[in-house]
This record gives C-alpha cells, structure tokens and sequence, in this order.
C-alpha cells in the first residue's frame, strides 16, 4: 500500500475515440491523489473538469456505468492491460501494482466503440434471443409453485444465473473477435443454466441446435481465459464442458433418429 | 373515425416494476414499446441483495399470514399507506413468489428442495425468500428473460440508451404518448401510446452519494411533475443506518454484521486519527450500547442513523470526518465466516478486511416511498382493489400511470425491508392489466388519430430546451451544482429535520435554481453527450428537491422516516394525511394540499417498537 504523502498525483492515459469509425487518440489527465478512490471516481472529477495534464480543455471521457457496486455489468474496460468492472477497480491497488505510474484505460476491443470507453454490446443480447434465454412458463396466471430443487441443483444454477453479461470473458477469449460469429463463453453458460430448469429444459434441443451452428460451441478451443477473467466466477469451463458433451450427444440422435 | 393501427403502450423503465408491466400486457396480447436509460438487464433494481416478503406456506404454518405481513406494512409505515391497495399486495404475494419460482429465481432451497427463508425487520416471523446474496439481481433477470421472450415474439419493442424527457398530453389533458432522446446520436422524437407507465424508480441522486444508481435522479418523475401530474408525499425518503461512504458512493452495509454481534463506536477524542485497532478499549466510546443498554447496537434502524449522525455532528466522527466504526474483529471466527459475504463487498471496494480492521460506515439515502401522486378503485369492503380497474394506480393525468419506487403507494412513512421488490412486481403485474383494460375500454380519442403538429410541437420544446443548454456560456458547472444541492440536502433534510434549518435548505436550493441558470456545458457536441443528460437532470432535481423541502417543512411532526426535532411526536389530527404538491408552469411555484388518509380496515395505533425501546432503555440508564 502506498502511504499517504507519498503519492501527490495520480495520472490517467485514456483512449480516446469520438465514434465508431474515427481515429483514436489519447489524452492523458492529472488528477489529486487522495486514499480510497476507484477508476470511476476519477471519471467523475474528469467529467467536472476535463481538462488535461497539459491544462487542455477537452471534453468529459464518456464511459457506461450504473450500480457502481459491480453487479450491473455496464462500466466494463480494459484497465493497465486487464479487462474488468471500473466502479470495483480501486486506485489504490492498481498504483501498487504499477509501484505508482500512470493508470491506462482503453474501450473493450471485442465491441464496436460508441464513443471513449462506452462500447456497443448488443450482440451479447442479441445471443441471449437466438438460444432462447428463457423459461417457457404458460403465463403469469397462478399455477402453483415451480419445480423442487435439490440445495446442490440450485447452487449450480445460482452460479450461472450471476452472469451480469458484461462481457469480460468476450473481450479475454482468442475465439471471439469484433467481427466473427462466435457465441462466446457467456452465452454458452446461459444455454446451460436454462437447460438444468426442468421447464426450461423444454427447449434444450432448440439451444442446442444454435450451439452445434458455426459459431457455436465446437469454436471454442478451450484455452479458459474466459473463467480466469469472470468477475462472477461463473462455471464457464463446466458449462462448455456440459454443453459440449450435449451437443455431441444431439448429433448422434440426428444421426441415427433423425432428430 | 376509425381506428388506424393497434392501440399500443409505453413503459418507461425497465426495473422489476416496468419489466413486470411488460410482461403483463404483452400478454393481454397489447404491443409495448418500453424505453430505458440502460440495457433494462442493468437497471438499478439489480443492486437488491437481502430478499423479498411473502406468507407462504411455512411461514403460515408458524403463525404468520397474508394479514399480518399487512398489518406489518401499514405499521412499519406509520399509516400513512392507503389499507386496500397494501391489502392486496401483501394477499397477492405468496402467488408471486410462485409465479418467480415457475419462472426459474433459483430461490435459495432446504435440504427437502423447498424454498429457504430468512429474518427481515420489522417482523417476528422467517417470510423471506431470498436467493443468494444477489435477490434483486436474480429476479430482475427472470423477468428481463420473460421480456426477451415477448420482445421475440414481436409484442415488446425495447429503446435501451433512450430518455425520456416530456409526457404528451392532448387537448383533452390525456398522456398519448412521449418525447424521448436517443443517448447516442442525440436524436430527440416523439412516440405516442394510448397509455404511458412511468416506472423510473427513486430519486436518491438529489441526496448526492446515496446507496442508488448513478439514473436514480427522479429525473423523469420531475418532468411528469412539471406537465401536470403531482406528487405524493415527497418528503419521505428512508436513510439507511449502515452504509459505506465512497468518493462515487455509498454502498449498502447489511444489518446483518450488527445482527451477528458488530459494535458501533466511535473515538472518545473528537479528531483522533490513529487508525482503529491502536485506539485503546478505553479511549473507544460504545455509544448505542451506552445509551441503549437493552438493545445496544440492535435499536431500530431510525434510532441507530439519527444517533450516528448526531455524533458526527458533535464532531465525533472518525478524524472528525462523518464516519464511525463497526467493529467485527472481535466476533468468533465461526460468525466472521457466515458474514463472509458482506464481508467480500467491504473489502472489494475499500481494500480493508473487517476481520482485522473495524469497518468505516455512515448513514445513507436509500429509497424513496414519494413519489408520482397515484389513485385505485377500492373494492367494497375495502379489501383490496377492483382487480382489473382501469385507474388502479393511474396519477392525475388520465393515461399516465406510475408502477414500482417512483410510485408514492405501498410503504406510507417508511418502508420495511424486503417488501419494495414485492411492491414493484405487484404493481407490474397487477395494474399492468388496469392499463390494458383503460386502453382497450376507455380510450376515445386514439393517438394514431392525433394531428403530427401536437407531437411535433413537444419535440420542439425539447429540442429547444436541449439547445439552450448547449448554448449557455455562464461561468457555472452542471456538476458543481449537483455535488452542492447533494451536500445540502443531506445535510439539511434527511436524517433530523427542524424548521430553520429547512428554511436555510429551501434558500440554497433556490440559489442553485439561480446559478443554474448560468451554467456552460463542456461538452456541446451532439454524439453520445452525456453531461447534457446530465445537466438537464439536475434542473429536474432542483425542482424536486424544492417539492421535497416543501413538504418536509409543512408536515409538522414526526412520522416514519420523517423526524422533527421541533415536532417530536405523531399528530393523527392534522397529518394523518398525503402530501400532495402540484407545480404552476406559469409561475414556477409549488402548491401543497394535504388530503386524508382513509383508514378503513386498521386503526391507527401508536408505532411502539421504537418508543418502548427508549422508554426501556431511559429506565435503565
Ligand atoms: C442497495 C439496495 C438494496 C436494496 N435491497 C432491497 C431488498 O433486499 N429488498 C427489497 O424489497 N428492496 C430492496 N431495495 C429497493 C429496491 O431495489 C428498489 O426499490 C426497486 O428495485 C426499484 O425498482 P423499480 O422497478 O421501481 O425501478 P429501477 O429498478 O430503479 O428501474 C428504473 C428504470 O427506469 C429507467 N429510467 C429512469 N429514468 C429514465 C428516463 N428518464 N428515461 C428512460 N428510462 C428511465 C431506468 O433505465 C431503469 O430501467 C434495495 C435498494 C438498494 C439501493
Ligand atoms: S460469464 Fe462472467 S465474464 Fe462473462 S459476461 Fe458473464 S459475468 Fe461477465
Ligand atoms: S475456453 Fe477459451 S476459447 Fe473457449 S470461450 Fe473460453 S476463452 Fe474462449
Ligand atoms: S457500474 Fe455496475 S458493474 Fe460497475
């Protein structure tokens, strides 16, 4: 930890980038070290006063946030090098980490950029539809209670269900790119928590048959960057695992069954 | 003249109130377009972690019922809660944790793969459901992949990054439609609808650091405010008594740690900044215990913020800062274990672990029970609502309703924990079928069958407002402005309450309105421009908080959240009522107007839990 009266100053590099398809650029801002910030704390003070290190005034950094307590997915960056949540990156550590230097952030690069940091993830939900990310309940009329479930049957469920889609395991995976096909881990784990539902299940071989498209499953090349970077610690190798194994064993019924 | 397409809806917000909503009238077969300032996946109602209220069948077989998790409601809220509408609520609720469970919550579960339950405030009985550490997380996503599965069916039409800026009302006075911004390309239009639901949540950004999200402004709320519609008592805001105080914000620290054995103290030398574990026992001042020998830290969650806020002001806090500690170190390792999980969040965000180092906490704004003014059509009996009746939580502008926290409804004078996400879902889903019932039966005049120049003359309005603000060339900034109006009215309405100090609140808040007006913005381009967004929410929640310091000014006594120390006790006689404001565009002044509140299930009786405590702990001491 670095003590106080050490550290005087903090200094930001930021990427810059005013659309999707201007130049990017980088703007570096100094700001007064104080204990206990966070990455977005700073974005705040730049926000009220942006100018630069070099007394520049510029406009405020945009950037995408909202719960602030690294449950919503949204302000999701690449901070020193490492994807993460920036409302739970705190200064403190990353000066340690870096023995005081300048704190970099630049925009997810698996998503188009809107504008600085803020990037465009619809694709996540856009795969939430294609594999029927849901339930297929018969309505909101009162029908009684839901499925049992065993204590262990719920903790795994639970542990899929926390994916908050901010996209760190995309931006960490070699397979998913800015402009191919691939589903990406994420994806691939809420197939799976939608199959271990008994009324969910009713719609396992529909999500299987996305996950054996190209771009499905079989393009992930198991080297687990995903699960290394999931803030959530989402079972992601047992879900490509799991779904891995189901499509191989839906291929075989088309196989033989035609079905 | 005849209809020209299907008659459509719009819901603003995608919390568990709008989500809800959506799901309940896509599924009367009406198409919604549901507009949202964020993907609805990370609307606010995510930050949820303890649980949501319900008598089911344990908690029945325990002695526990529908009417008693009612009679709990109406008292936690003082009785300022209209009876039938909470009747309702709390009668509907063990079929909506069904119908959660149906959709796939993964409820936290018994050995027997029933449903887990847990203890909450303000009850004797275990009748929460909880799911994990993350209730609001898990609901809020089982309804936004019930969403998802009417947007694919072509009846839900999402506008995520959209903000809603203006209400359209037609001549007649009826809301047909809206004004919304595209937050990327700035793009400003209008939509119409045949109904509008508002289900924008809480406010807690007028209060600067609260335990809300960074769009919890009440922005949208002040707009519905400022076109016509008023609000409901909008000086009752809960402050949380456990907190931890951030540069960004305040994030919620469960009661739990208490619950498990935690002690508040604070330094008996005002100033000391050694750090907590060179202080010694003696020079440590265990204040709640001292004061409160009976219940000691566990006093109820008024007493313990309003006594923490004392001592800070006393000058009390740590390095005379406003803080103060709760220490866990000394608990057992067993109990450190179980408060594991909280224990995580303190030490994700501060980089201390409270194993070793007591935690740092200061009383927080956490919810708001004002907000949008709404009305109900009461059965007979007064039990419950006339399921189905179109104005059942529609506000004063015929076709523009209010669901979930930005309703006023539901919580009276304070809310109890774990019932705001039953509240949110109840009003989804049972108003959402009034809205269906208002379009399809009441609606005469359709808004496809409105002239252009109606909506064209509100896109104006707002096109115009918008570039006045690009325009302005003051000295002052749009964030200054809300760091300050957060500073004072924490300072001045929140946790203790007198008149002079209000009067002094209402002339700063007044000033700001002035310096606002001389404000430059630093971005002015039109692509993704945030601190537009920004800066016209802080004039939206000026006028809010006006309404707020209004209201917390006339109410002359103490009730719920609502302390007075010039008017300390309850009086049924004169406020025993809703405060209702309503704003003159003309003029820009504030009407208030109190109306009874109707009591004609359960009479009001003295809220003792607090009172016995002191009065208990007064003999004692
Ligand atoms: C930390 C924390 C813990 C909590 N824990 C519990 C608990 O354990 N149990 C419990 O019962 N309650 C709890 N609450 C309270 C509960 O979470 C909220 O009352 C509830 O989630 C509010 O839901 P909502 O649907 O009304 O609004 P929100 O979830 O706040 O959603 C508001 C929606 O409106 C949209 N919106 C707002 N303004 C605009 C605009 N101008 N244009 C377009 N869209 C707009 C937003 O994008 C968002 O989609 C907690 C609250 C907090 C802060
Ligand atoms: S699986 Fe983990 S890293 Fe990937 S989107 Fe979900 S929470 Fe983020
Ligand atoms: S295992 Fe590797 S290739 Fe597969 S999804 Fe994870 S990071 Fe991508
Ligand atoms: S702002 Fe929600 S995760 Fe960081």
């Amino acid at each position: 930890m670095i003590a106080p009266g050490e550290q005087k100053t903090i200094t930001f590099r930021i990427r810059r980038q005013d659309k999707q398809d201007a130049q990017p650029y980088w703007e570096v801002f100094e700001l007064p070290y104080r204990l206990n910030l966070n990455v977005i704390s700073c974005l705040q003070q730049i926000a009220e006063n942006p100018v630069t290190k070099e007394g520049r005034q510029t406009t405020p950094v945009v950037w995408d946030c909202n719960c602030l307590e690294e449950i919503c997915g949204a302000c999701t960056m690449v901070i020193n090098g490492t994807v993460q949540q920036s409302c739970s990156a705190l200064v403190d550590k990353l000066l340690e980490e870096t023995g005081g230097g300048d704190i970099v952030l630049e925009p997810m690069s698996k998503f188009p950029v809107v504008r600085d940091l803020w990037v465009d993830r619809t694709r996540m939900f856009e795969n939430l539809k294609r594999i029927n990310g849901w339930v297929p309940i018969d309505g909101t009329h009162d029908l009684g209670e839901g499925p049992k479930e065993s204590p262990e049957q719920q903790e795994l469920r639970y542990g899929l269900s926390r994916c908050m889609t901010c996209g760190c395991c995309l931006e960490a995976c070699p397979q998913f790119l800015l402009d191919n096909d691939f589903i990406g881990a994420s994806t691939i784990g809420q197939a799976l928590y939608f199959n271990e539902h008994k009324t969910g299940a009713v719609l396992a071989d529909e999500r299987l048959d996305v996950m054996m498209e190209p771009g499905g499953v079989n393009d992930c090349g198991n080297a687990q960057n995903c699960v290394k970077v999931c803030p959530k610690e989402v079972p992601l190798t047992l879900a490509i695992a799991k779904i891995g194994r189901q499509t191989t064993k839906r291929a075989f019924r088309y196989f033989f069954a035609g079905r | 003249m005849a209809p020209s397409s299907k008659p459509r809806t719009i819901i603003i917000g995608g919390g568990l109130a709008g989500l809800a909503a959506a799901v309940r009238i896509a599924e009367a077969g009406m198409p919604v377009d549901l507009f949202s300032m964020v993907p609805v996946k990370r609307s606010h109602s995510v930050c949820a972690q303890g649980g949501i209220n319900a008598a089911n069948k344990v908690a029945r077989q325990q002695g526990y019922s529908e009417y008693m998790h009612f009679d709990e409601t109406l008292y936690g809220g003082d009785f300022l809660n209209h009876q039938p509408p909470v009747y309702d609520m709390a009668y509907w609720a063990p079929r909506i944790i069904d119908l959660l469970d149906r959709m796939g919550v993964p409820f936290n579960r018994t050995p027997e793969g029933e449903r887990d339950l847990r203890m909450f405030g303000g009850s004797l009985y275990k009748r929460t459901h909880f799911s994990g550490a993350t209730t609001g997380q898990q609901l809020l996503y089982a309804l936004d992949e019930q969403t998802r599965r009417w947007e694919a069916e072509g009846l839900v039409t999402k506008y995520e990054f959209w903000e809603f800026l203006w209400p359209v009302l037609d001549e007649q006075g009826e809301c047909k439609g809206i004004v919304a911004q595209d937050m990327r390309t700035m793009e400003i239009r209008a939509f119409r609808a045949d109904a509008v639901v508002m289900a924008t949540g809480g406010n807690g950004l007028i209060f600067g650091k609260s335990t809300n999200s960074v769009i919890c402004t009440g922005g949208a709320a002040a707009r519905c405010y400022q076109a016509g519609a008023w609000l409901g008592n909008p000086e009752f805001i809960q402050v949380h008594p456990t907190a931890i105080p951030g540069e960004d914000k305040c994030r919620l620290m469960s009661e739990s740690a208490r619950g498990e054995g935690g002690r508040v103290w604070v330094p008996r030398k005002t100033g000391d900044t050694r750090r907590p574990n060179e202080i010694p026992e003696n020079e440590r001042w265990y204040f709640l215990e001292e004061k409160y020998p009976a219940y000691g830290n566990l006093v109820p969650r008024d007493i313990a913020t309003r006594e923490i806020f004392w001592k800070c002001q006393e000058g009390y806090g740590i390095g005379g800062g406003r803080m103060v500690y709760l220490d866990c170190t000394h608990l057992p390792d067993a109990t450190k274990n179980k408060l594991a999980g909280i224990f995580e969040i303190y030490e994700k965000f501060t980089g201390d672990d409270p194993r070793h180092m007591a935690m740092k906490i200061f009383p927080a704004v956490h919810y708001t029970m004002g907000g949008l003014y709404t009305v109900y059509t009461a059965r007979d009996d007064y039990k419950g609502m006339v399921e189905g009746a179109p104005n059942n939580m529609m506000t004063n502008i015929p076709g523009l309703y209010a669901f979930g926290e930005v309703n006023y409804q539901y919580h009276g004078g304070t809310r109890l924990g774990a019932n705001a996400l039953l509240s949110c879902i109840f009003d989804g889903l049972f108003c959402g079928l009034s809205v269906a019932n208002h379009v399809n039966d009441n609606v005469k005049n359709r808004a496809d069958d409105l002239p252009e120049a109606v909506f064209d003359g509100y896109v104006k309005q707002e096109q115009d407002k918008a570039q006045a603000l690009i325009d302005a060339d003051g000295e002052d900034n749009p964030y200054t402005i809300g760091r300050e109006m957060g500073n004072v009215m924490t300072d001045r309405c929140t946790v203790v309450r007198e008149a002079e100090g209000l009067a002094k609140c209402l002339e700063e808040v007044r000033n700001l309105q002035q310096r606002f007006k001389k404000i430059r913005l630093s971005d002015t381009g039109m692509w993704t421009n945030q601190t537009l967004s920004y800066a016209r929410a802080v004039w939206d929640m000026l006028l809010y908080a006006e309404a707020i310091v209004l209201g917390a000014d006339a109410r002359k006594e103490s009730r719920g959240s609502h302390y007075r120390t010039d008017y300390l006790e309850r009086d049924d006689a004169n406020f025993l009522k809703t405060t209702i404001a309503r704003f003159d565009p003309a003029t820009g002044e504030h009407a208030l107007e109190f109306e009874d509140v109707p009591t004609p299930l359960v009479p009001p009786r003295a809220r003792t839990y607090g009172q016995t405590e002191q009065a208990a702990a007064g003999a004692k001491a």
